[in-house]
């Protein structure tokens, strides 16, 4: 309740600087800066004509199918890592590194590989996010309670036992928190991804609002993008960190 | 004769003397054994050994005419800390073991069941770990480490992370068990009187000395205040302080 206050507050003292620089002291031009009502007009007119809709619906299929390609290469990776002490010492520091490149330096790869293509947009986001999944993937199953190993192994626990019931179950907390960050790295490579190419998506309709010189538009995308990422982070992620702390009474 | 220790010696690459020096040691089958000393004499190393979780520098260690070189579940360990899994329940727990092994489902619940009861915890069953006390916690470790039915049960300090009463209550459950079982334990502890009450021998370890060995010829049930318990308690005790001097 008191965070739906607090963004109707931002609104009021968002519209209230609209009025003192642009109406007032006219150091903006309107076509420079959004106003919350501009931004209103905006989505109710791409509300009824169904394309933001059908853009955010795009780019969250996107999203998803790139960002579990990322799980998929990302877990796997990790657990190498973890298990081969010469990867551990010799392959981790390059993933740490590559994982610090920002996203948009892999779209001219994409685009020479993939074309203006759907393949395209996913190899960014994969590329985005899967590196960081893979060093949280070993970072998780480091900081497990060497106690909880011990005692497996002189219960007679074998390589395969091992990791289905002793490390993954004791790294899952830290694990889906990895797994939330990698999507937040996902969500926002696909961004840099689709800003790229010509697909029907959230970053096109941005664009779209870049080329008519329509700010309210680019604004309007803007905040489309930081709520899906909030309800997805909220409704999933941290769902699923809660029941599992509130189970082993850690919250 | 279950366990044989043979000029066992363990060197850690850290330290400038060895932790173990050519220690001899046997335990019998049924045996209960304790071994003391103060911290840094080297008993939770030799437990380790024991439990195959590290490996001597030279020596060996058989039980049952085989060599020991890795952990198994012919040896289970209970630690200090409980090491019991936070997101399985206290039956779960004590079923863990078993599970590993494979065995049948209702032969699982069978047995945890048997071993809940035999701790007193048969009415916790189906608690999450963190609900449950410390003391409370240490005897689920305690009927999960007897499910294994184990050649030897291996104990590193269970009782110390608890308080003075709860870990004398579990002392005495313990060698109420004990006498209910008979199953062969190597037990460490730094508290004496805990030696001396659970123990068929103990073993005295001090740093670069030979080690002492004292059998305690006393009827169980055991009480701590009976002139001969408190006769070879303060035996051991001066023996550890004339070695320190």
């Amino acid at each position: 309740m008191s965070i739906l206050l607090f963004v109707i507050l931002l609104i009021i003292l968002w519209q209230g600087f609209y009025w003192l620089m642009v109406d007032l002291l006219e150091i903006f031009k309107s076509y420079s800066f959004p106003s919350p009502l501009g931004v209103g007009e905006r989505l109710v007119a791409l509300c009824s004509d169904g394309s933001l809709l059908e853009a955010t619906g795009q780019s969250l299929l996107r999203g998803v199918a790139g960002y579990a390609i990322a799980v998929l290469i990302g877990v796997a990776l990790g657990l190498l890592i973890n298990h081969f002490a010469y990867l551990q010492r010799n392959l981790k520091p390059v993933v740490l590194g590559v994982q610090t490149l920002p996203s948009v330096c892999w779209v001219p790869f994409s685009i020479l590989w993939f074309g203006l293509s759907t393949q395209a947009i996913l190899f960014v986001v994969v590329m985005g996010s899967a590196f960081g999944i893979a060093i949280s993937v070993d970072n998780a199953i480091k900081n497990i309670d060497p106690i909880y190993v011990k005692a497996a192994k002189t219960m007679g626990a074998g390589r395969r036992q091992m990791y289905w019931n002793v490390i993954l179950p004791a790294s899952l907390p830290e694990l889906v928190s990895g797994l939330k960050q990698g999507w937040s790295f996902a969500w926002r490579a696909l961004m840099a991804g689709e800003v790229m190419t010509t697909s029907i998506g959230l970053g096109q309709t941005l664009i779209m609002g870049r080329d008519l010189a329509d700010i309210n538009q680019v604004m309007l995308v803007m905040i489309v993008i930081v709520a899906v990422g909030i309800v997805i982070d909220k409704c999933i992620f941290s769902v699923i960190e809660k029941r599992l702390l509130k189970k082993r009474g850690l919250c | 004769m279950a366990l044989e220790i043979k000029k066992l010696s363990k060197h850690f690459d850290n330290s400038e003397e060895a932790t173990l020096n050519e220690i001899d040691l046997e335990i019998k089958s049924g045996e209960f054994v304790c071994l003391v000393g103060a911290s840094g004499c080297g008993k939770s190393t030799l437990l380790n050994l024991v439990a195959g979780l590290i490996s001597p520098t030279n020596g060996e260690i058989v039980l049952d005419g085989e060599r020991i070189t890795g952990p198994g579940a012919d040896r289970t360990v209970m630690f200090q800390e409980h090491g019991l899994y936070p997101w399985l329940n206290v039956i779960d727990n004590v079923k863990f073991g078993l599970k590993m092994a494979k065995r049948p489902k209702e032969e699982q619940e069978e047995v945890a069941l048997h071993y809940l009861e035999m701790v007193g915890l048969l009415d916790y069953k189906d608690y999450p770990i963190h609900q449950i006390s410390g003391g409370m916690k240490q005897r689920v470790a305690l009927a999960r480490a007897l499910t294994m039915d184990s050649k030897m049960l291996l104990m590193d300090e269970p009782f110390s992370a608890l308080d003075k009463q709860t870990s004398n209550r579990l002392r005495e459950e313990l060698q109420r068990i004990w006498m209910e079982t008979k199953k062969t334990i190597l037990f460490v502890t730094h508290s004496v009187e805990e030696a001396v009450y659970l123990g068929d021998r103990v073993v005295v370890l001090t740093p670069g000395k030979e080690m002492q060995i004292v059998d305690i010829n006393l009827e169980r049930p055991r009480h701590v205040h009976a002139p001969e318990f408190v006769d070879l308690r303060h035996e051991i005790l001066d023996y550890i302080k004339g070695v320190e001097k």
